[in-house]
C-alpha cells in the first residue's frame, strides 16, 4: 500500500474539499470579517487628521475618561471576586455548587436591557431603594455609580469562567504538596496557585476588559445619557450615529475595536506559547 | 490538533452545561476527604456568595419581586399590547431563525478547520472569536453601513430589491452575527475528539457517504449543536447594541422587545417595561436551564441504549 494511512470516508474528492474550505473563507469574511474592514475604512477614510481631531473633542475625551474610569473600577472587583469564587468550586465540594455554577452564568443569558431595568427598580425614584437614597441626597441611577453597577453585572463571569475549568484540569496537586510543606495561605496563592493560572487570569481580565469597555445596553439604560458626565464610549458613538456624524462615530468605534483586536492577538499569542496556559477543550461529554 | 477555539469554550459565554457536569461530579478534588488540607473555603466561598448576592442576585429580585406585584390586571394589559405581542414575536422569530442558521453555519465551519489542512486556517478560527470580543454597538454601526442602500453590499442587494438594514432580514443578520462564535465553539471540540474510526467502520460496512454523516457523525454532534443554539438563541433575544442601528425600530415592524422596554422606561410606564422584562428574563431562565440540562440528557439516553 502507498498510503498506509486510512482515507477519511468523509473527505471527498480533493475540489470538494478546497471548495468546502473556501466557502467557510468566503462566510467568515462576509460575516465577520466585513463589519471590522468597515469600521476602520469609516474612520480613517477621511484621513488620519479627521480621525484624530473626532478622538480629541471635549466630549469623546470625556467619554473614553468615563469608560477607562469604569473599567479601572470594575475590572480589579471581577478579578478579585472571580478568583475566590474560582478557588471556592474548584478546590472543595460542597452543596449546591451546581446551583452555583450555573447562577453564575446568569449574566450571560440575561438581556442587558433586562439587566439595567433591574437596577432601575433599585435605585430609581419607585425603586426598592428610592426613598431612602433620595432622602440622603445620593445619586446612583443616572449617574456615575449606576454605570460602574450595570457593568459589574454584565462581567460578572468572565473572569471566573475563564479560571473554573482551567483550575479544575489543574487540580490541587501541587497546593496539596506545597501545604503540606508549610506553606501558609498567602505563599500558597503567590507562589504556587497564581503563577499557574496568570495567563488564564490575564486573558479573563482582558475579556472583561473589552466587555466592560463595550457594555452598551445596560448602561444605556442606567446612564441618562448626559454629555461629557455620563456618556461612556459606546453610548458617545450612538449620539454620534444618531447626529449622521458617521466619521467620528466610527472613529470612536475604532478605538474599541482596536481593544477586541488586541485581546484576540493576545489570545492567539497564548495559545501557540503557553499551550496549557489556558482551559483545554471539553468536548467530549 | 490546535485548540484555539476550546479553551474559548471557557471564555464564551454560558459555557456549555457539560463543564458543569465534567468539572462537578468526575473528579473530586482529594482536598474535601476529611479536613480540608487547603485553606479559604469560608472566605473564598462566603465572599463569593455575597459578592455575587450583591451584584446579580439582588438586581434580578427587585425585578422579580415587582413583576409579581404587578397582578392580574398589570399582566394582562402588557399581555394585550398588540405592540408588546408584535415585539415578542419579532424578537423571538428572529433569534430563533438567527441561532439555526448561526448554528448551521457554525458547525460548517468547525468542521472545515477542525477537518482540512490549509493556510489560514489558525487565522481563520481565531477569527471566529472576532463577535465574541466586539462591542455590540461597534458591530451595530458597521452592519449597519455595510447593508443600508448605499453600502458596500446593500449597494449590491438594493437594486434587486431586497433590503436588509431597517427590515427584518438586517435584524437576522445582526443576531447571526453574535450567535456566530457559540455555535462555532460548542461543536468544535467535539469534532476536535470525534475519532475518525467509527466513521471509518461505518464506510467499511457500505454506508454511504450521506448515511455515515447522518447515523454516527450527528448524533455525537447533537449534544454541542443544542448546547449552540441555545446559547446563541438566549444571546439574540437579549441583544440590544447591535441589532437597534440596523433594525429601523418601527413599532409593530422592526421593534424588538428590548428596544420596547427602553422605550416603556422612557415614557415612566415602569409596569409595562416591567412585564416584558419579567417575560425575556424567564426565557433566559429557560435557556439556562436547556443548556445544563443537555449534557445530562444525552449522557442518560446513551446509557440507557
Amino acid at each position: 500500500m502507498r498510503n498506509p494511512i486510512p482515507n477519511d470516508p468523509l473527505e471527498g474528492a480533493a475540489w470538494i474539499r478546497w471548495l468546502m474550505i473556501l466557502l467557510a473563507v468566503v462566510v467568515m469574511l462576509l460575516l465577520v470579517v466585513l463589519p471590522l474592514v468597515m469600521v476602520l475604512a469609516a474612520a480613517f477614510g477621511k484621513g488620519v487628521g479627521v480621525w484624530w481631531a473626532a478622538l480629541v473633542q471635549p466630549d469623546a475625551r470625556a467619554a473614553v475618561k468615563l469608560t477607562l474610569l469604569t473599567a479601572a473600577i470594575v475590572i480589579p472587583l471581577n478579578a478579585v471576586f472571580g478568583l475566590l469564587s474560582a478557588w471556592a468550586v474548584t478546590r472543595f465540594e460542597f452543596r449546591g455548587k451546581r446551583l452555583l455554577l450555573a447562577l453564575i452564568d446568569l449574566p450571560f443569558a440575561v438581556s442587558p436591557v433586562v439587566a439595567g431595568l433591574c437596577l432601575v427598580l433599585l435605585f430609581g425614584s419607585q425603586g426598592w431603594f428610592g426613598a431612602w437614597l433620595v432622602a440622603h441626597d445620593v445619586k446612583i441611577l443616572f449617574a456615575r455609580p449606576a454605570i460602574v453597577l450595570a457593568t459589574l453585572f454584565i462581567t460578572f463571569p468572565f473572569v471566573v469562567r475563564e479560571l473554573i475549568p482551567l483550575m479544575e484540569q489543574q487540580g490541587s496537586d501541587e497546593e496539596l504538596t506545597a501545604r503540606s510543606l508549610g506553606a501558609g495561605a498567602w505563599t500558597l496563592f503567590r507562589r504556587v496557585t497564581l503563577p499557574n493560572i496568570k495567563w488564564g487570569l490575564l486573558y479573563g481580565v482582558l475579556l472583561c476588559s473589552a466587555r466592560a469597555m463595550g457594555e452598551f445596553g445596560a448602561v444605556s439604560v442606567v446612564s441618562g445619557h448626559i454629555r461629557g458626565l455620563t456618556n461612556t464610549l459606546p453610548l458617545h458613538i450612538e449620539i454620534l450615529y444618531n447626529e449622521f456624524d458617521s466619521t467620528a462615530a466610527f472613529a470612536a468605534a475604532s478605538l474599541l475595536a482596536g481593544l477586541a483586536l488586541i485581546t484576540l492577538v493576545l489570545k492567539f499569542w497564548l495559545e501557540a506559547r503557553h499551550a496549557n496556559a489556558l482551559a483545554r477543550p471539553q468536548g467530549k461529554h | 490538533m490546535n485548540s484555539i477555539a476550546n479553551e474559548v469554550a471557557g471564555a464564551v459565554p454560558l459555557i456549555p452545561g457539560e463543564r458543569h457536569a465534567g468539572a462537578v461530579g468526575a473528579k473530586r478534588p482529594r482536598a474535601t476527604r476529611g479536613r480540608r488540607p487547603l485553606p479559604g473555603f469560608g472566605v473564598s466561598l462566603g465572599l463569593g456568595l455575597a459578592w455575587m448576592s450583591l451584584i446579580v442576585l439582588l438586581p434580578l429580585a427587585a425585578l422579580a419581586w415587582k413583576a409579581a406585584g404587578l397582578g392580574v390586571d398589570g399582566w394582562l394589559r402588557v399581555l394585550h399590547d398588540p405592540r408588546v405581542r408584535a415585539s415578542l414575536e419579532l424578537s423571538f422569530g428572529a433569534a430563533l431563525g438567527a441561532a439555526l442558521i448561526a448554528s448551521l453555519a457554525g458547525t460548517f465551519i468547525a468542521w472545515v478547520v477542525v477537518r482540512y489542512r490549509f493556510p489560514g486556517r489558525r487565522l481563520l478560527d481565531a477569527l471566529v472569536d472576532l463577535p465574541f470580543a466586539l462591542p455590540t454597538a461597534v458591530a451595530g454601526i458597521a452592519l449597519t453601513a455595510i447593508y443600508s442602500a448605499n453600502g458596500w453590499i446593500g449597494r449590491l442587494l438594493e437594486p434587486q430589491g431586497i433590503k436588509i438594514a431597517y427590515a427584518t432580514p438586517g435584524i437576522v443578520i445582526a443576531l447571526i452575527f453574535v450567535g456566530l462564535p457559540f455555535a462555532v465553539r460548542t461543536v468544535q471540540p467535539i469534532l476536535e475528539t470525534l475519532g475518525r474510526e467509527p466513521e471509518e467502520a461505518a464506510a467499511s460496512l457500505g454506508a454511504g457517504r450521506f448515511t455515515t454523516l447522518r447515523r454516527v457523525i450527528l448524533p455525537e454532534l447533537l449534544p454541542g449543536l443544542l448546547t449552540g443554539f441555545s446559547l446563541a438563541f438566549a444571546r439574540g433575544l437579549g441583544e440590544y447594541g447591535s441589532v437597534i442601528f440596523i433594525a429601523g425600530n418601527l413599532p409593530f415592524k422592526t421593534e424588538i422587545a428590548p428596544l420596547l422596554i427602553t422605550i416603556r422606561l422612557e415614557e415612566y410606564d415602569y409596569n409595562g417595561a416591567i412585564g416584558i422584562a419579567a417575560l425575556l428574563l424567564a426565557a433566559s431562565f429557560v435557556c439556562l436551564l436547556a443548556i445544563n440540562a443537555i449534557p445530562a440528557l444525552f449522557a442518560r439516553n446513551r446509557r440507557d441504549a
